[in-house]
């Protein structure tokens, strides 16, 4: 892995605080989960995963169709569809339109999309201010940090340091209470909702039959964000589709339990195109920006393209024992966690972070909850090939290859490989007392690693096979 | 054009070609319960208690009035235009601003009232939740910017749950720009997961069924 | 029944904990079974697998196919090269049909020794007794691939003298996890610390699992802390009398 990599991991797992934070944190969401997928409160929830895999695979199988089907019923209510092949697109569609509006403040919805291109940054010294409009969102804005976790943006942050935050940032009175500070919050931002000229959200699903963009949440501020100001842009991966309206029974059911163990969140808004003309309230336009950015490389390889089914729950962020371990800001992308794993490499490529399909015991609990039962483990080891095929390319980790050359020339050969026990047997640590060993002769490498963190095995007088002989 | 390339490269990815039909997609699935209404509306306001709303059963149209009026308690208010808050005398109530069309003067005034009120087309027993669609009735802020927000639902129009909403809605793109579905107060957990109403949204929610 | 079993003793059992593959034959041949041991047998190749070196994998288990070809029953006393050779020799072989071929006729007869016990043998009770408190770790491998998780806790309930106190954390991750267990030592340190941290909160003098390769990396754990807990195979556990 990249030294980067490694010393992050190393940084997280020194910070006791930081460690007791994201693990608990991450409890409360598995416990979450748990209550709300119980056989009472959700007896069909198998049953609703597998359907959720079918009808995300049909969809993906057959995303131009469903591309072109959303794309006609946004016009037919009014709204136009822009297609971005990367993040500068997107950000030259915003400020274009931003600049023939005259346009001076967004409001921003949580959208990981959206961090994804880095649209702040790419809007900053344009004379346009954008506001990140939910409180996890808006203190990191503030604190100009990545998001911590896909669902729980400032998991690891405590209430001082949001106090810290405000005061530095905002020139407020330190305040440490936290419902004060979600006031103060929401003080500043309602401000923002009510003078905005354009409001950026994401979307959670886009319905290809109906035009529309789902949202859900339970701040409000996405309903904000696309019902104050004149013009709504909503911004989301192609693979976000879904065919039907109807299919939203099973995804939200799916989603909200997943997330946070509700069976909806407080708000979910179905939206589709500008006000109608008997309407009140409501924009004036509507945009959707469908962004490849890497999602079309995704589809092209058959056995991965599943990648694409996920609908941003953090489900196996919450039960990854190694993210629960190295935390969000460990990883060298946007999205964390076992979805991050697998995406980081697709996109970015294998050599962007070659630790990163390895940074995973592979225990499976990812795919365990996984709502559109992603098989996250099988693809960690496809892109574990990858980078392994690559590197020899490179002529990279020539040792670890050779090892493992000669390893498998070994198991193929018996005698080779009972010679070899036998060998391994004479030098190693044996059983004096029956105790295990910490320390070794050679301490290097492999060995080096197992032993800073726990004590070896004896080898024992007889392998197996010996004994086996002699019986 | 980008339009052009993407679904180009979607295309080849996928090994398909311009306009080639698509396999059948698995059938859509709704489950119904058989619930009958006193068992609708028992589940419903029993959710929405969970989640820290109150709920209040009225008896009749000057029970539901007089329950709003106990609410907003003399505060600024506004109403939408929805039926059944003309029927029940709500919207006659002293300081309620309503029959409001214009959308400026619309979100001045949610801006600043302490209470909205509005009806609901649908509601949904067993997640305690409000379906308000945006039409010439209903206007979107009434419901997200006031603090507090009431809502008048009708019994009738209470279903199970959200596939029985779908399966007589298969299409609300057709029927209006904005569907919300609305369950409980406003909430987030964002610091230190400890749980704050009233972000953004109302956070204090009262629902009658009338 | 005098039926034939092979073990697949597993590399490292064979060199590392052979008193377990010894427990394993113990329990079948107590239970009836004449149990065979291909000699020629070493590795299902899953360390290289793992790793991401596929072709040094297909070796290893083009080796393993040939020495089991004749098998009526294959014995594996490890939930993680049950799942290699069960589930992952399809992935591996995709492009050789032959082998391809095999290694689907294969799959039925592999067995992880739990479910060997309760769905062939048909037993519960192997006649063991142990006195002693223990706890059971759900090793990965077994409970998500192979649906390990209330087999080895029946067997565990018919062990005369043996109290099974459940852990809190019984499914999570030991953190071994192969070469992960080196490349992220830390990581993996740090999940093999709260794993005991679990383990001593039942108070039980013991812990078992049906995975060599997990007791390595938790008795690993449990002697660099000092403390006074064994691990116990499954096996090993039922062998006792």
């Amino acid at each position: 892995m990249s030294a980067a990599f490694d010393e992050k991991i190393h940084a997280t797992l020194a910070d006791p605080k930081l460690q007791l934070a994201v693990y608990t944190a991450t409890g409360r969401l598995i416990e979450k989960r748990r209550k709300a997928i119980t056989p009472d409160a959700c007896p069909d929830y198998q049953e609703l995963r597998s359907h959720a895999n079918d009808v995300k695979r049909h969809t993906i199988e057959h995303l131009d169709y469903y591309l072109e089907k959303f794309e006609r019923n946004v016009k037919a209510h009014g709204g136009q569809v822009i297609y971005c092949r990367d993040a500068p697109e997107v950000a030259d569609f915003v400020l274009s339109l931003a600049k023939e509006r005259l346009a001076r403040l967004i409001v921003k919805s949580k959208s990981m999309t959206t961090e994804e291109v880095d649209l702040n940054e790419r809007l900053e010294h344009h004379d346009l201010e954008s506001v990140e409009t939910d409180l996890g969102e808006y203190i990191i804005q503030l604190a100009h940090e990545r998001p911590y976790h896909i669902v729980a943006p400032v998991l690891h942050k405590t209430r001082e340091q949001v106090a810290d935050l405000f005061t530095e940032r905002l020139g407020v009175p330190r305040e440490t209470v936290i419902e004060k500070q979600t006031m103060i919050a929401r003080a500043v931002l309602r401000e923002k909702f009510l003078a905005a000229d354009i409001g950026i959200s994401g979307a959670n699903f886009l319905v290809a039959d109906s035009g529309a963009v789902v949202l859900v949440e339970n701040e409000g501020n996405a309903r904000l964000t696309t019902s104050a100001p004149k013009i709504h842009i909503a911004i989301a991966g192609i693979e976000k589709l879904i065919p039907r309206a109807q299919d939203l029974a099973v995804f939200l059911k799916l989603l909200g339990r997943s997330a946070t163990g509700q069976p909806l969140t407080v708000y979910t808004s179905f939206l589709s195109g500008p006000r109608r003309e008997d309407e009140i309230d409501g924009p004036e336009e509507f945009y959707v920006v469908l962004l490849d950015n890497g999602r079309t490389k995704v589809l092209a390889d058959r056995e991965k393209r599943q990648s694409l089914y996920c609908i941003r729950c953090g489900a196996c962020l919450n039960h990854c024992p190694v993210y629960r371990k190295i935390g969000g800001h460990s990883y060298p992308w946007i999205y964390s966690g076992p979805i991050g794993a697998i995406l980081t490499p697709q996109f970015l490529g294998v050599t962007h972070e070659p630790g990163l399909p390895f940074a995973s015991s592979l225990c499976g609990a990812c795919a365990e909850v996984c709502p559109v039962k992603i098989d996250i483990p099988k693809i960690l080891l496809e892109l574990r090939s990858e980078v392994k095929k690559s590197e020899e390319r490179e002529g990279a980790s020539r040792l670890e290859r050779l090892a493992f050359r000669v390893w498998a020339w070994v198991m193929r050969h018996p005698r080779l490989y009972e010679m070899a026990g036998v060998a391994a047997a004479a030098l190693g640590p044996s059983a004096d007392g029956g105790g295990w060993v910490c320390k070794v002769p050679f301490n290097v490498g492999p060995l080096r690693a197992w032993l800073s963190q726990r004590d070896l095995p004896p080898s024992p007088p007889k392998s197996f096979r010996q004994m086996w002989r002699q019986r | 054009m980008s339009r052009d390339h993407v679904l180009h490269k979607v295309r080849t990815a996928l090994s398909r070609s311009v306009g080639q039909s698509i396999e059948e997609a698995p059938p859509v699935r709704l489950s119904i319960p058989e619930m009958d209404i006193e068992q609708r509306i028992a589940a419903f306001c029993a959710r929405i208690e969970a989640l820290a709303g109150k709920t209040h059963r009225a008896a009749s149209a000057e029970d539901a009035r007089a329950y709003v009026a106990g609410v907003v308690a003399g505060r600024s208010a506004i109403a939408s235009n929805a039926t059944v808050l003309r029927d029940c005398g709500i919207t006659a109530l002293p300081g309620i601003e309503t029959g409001i069309t214009d959308a400026d003067q619309l979100r001045a005034l949610c801006a600043t009232a302490a209470c909205g009120i509005s009806g609901a087309d649908y509601a949904l027993a067993d997640t305690g939740t409000l379906v308000l669609l945006s039409s010439r009735q209903e206007a979107r802020l009434i419901s997200l910017l006031p603090p507090v927000y009431i809502a008048v639902v009708e019994r009738q129009r209470l279903l199970t749950g959200l596939d029985e909403l779908l399966s007589l809605l298969p299409h609300p793109a057709e029927q209006t720009s904005s569907m919300v579905l609305i369950t409980g107060p406003s909430r987030t957990a964002d610091i230190e997961q400890i749980l704050v109403r009233g972000v953004h949204g109302p956070g204090e929610i009262h629902v009658v069924v009338i | 029944m005098s039926a034939r079993v092979s073990l697949f003793v597993t590399c490292i059992v064979d060199q590392l904990f052979p008193r377990v593959g010894m427990a394993v034959v113990d329990v079948l041949e107590h239970l009836g079974f004449t149990v065979d041991f291909p000699e020629r047998q070493t590795c299902c190749g899953q360390p290289a697998f793992n790793s991401g070196y596929r072709e040094e994998a297909r070796q290893v288990a083009r080796h393993f196919l040939d020495v089991f070809k004749d098998a009526d029953y294959i014995v594996v006393p490890s939930g993680s090269c049950t799942s290699m050779i069960a589930h992952h020799f399809a992935d591996i072989f995709d492009k050789e049909p032959a082998r391809l071929e095999q290694a689907r006729a294969l799959e039925p007869k592999v067995y992880e020794f739990s479910r060997f016990l309760l769905e062939v043998a048909k037993v519960e009770d192997v006649g063991a007794r142990l006195e002693e408190v223990v706890t059971y770790h759900d090793s990965c491998h077994a409970l998500r691939e192979l649906q390990v998780k209330d087999g080895p806790r029946r067997l565990l309930g018919h062990v005369h003298g043996l109290e099974l106190r459940e852990m809190d954390a019984a499914e999570e991750c030991c953190g071994f996890g192969g070469t992960f267990s080196v490349k992220f030592a830390e990581v993996s340190g740090g999940m093999a610390r709260d794993k005991i941290a679990s383990i001593v909160r039942t108070g039980a003098s013991a812990v078992v699992s049906a995975d060599s390769s997990c007791l390595m990396q938790i008795q690993g754990a449990i002697s660099r802390a000092g403390l006074p807990l064994r691990t116990l195979h499954l096996a090993e556990v039922l062998a006792s009398r």
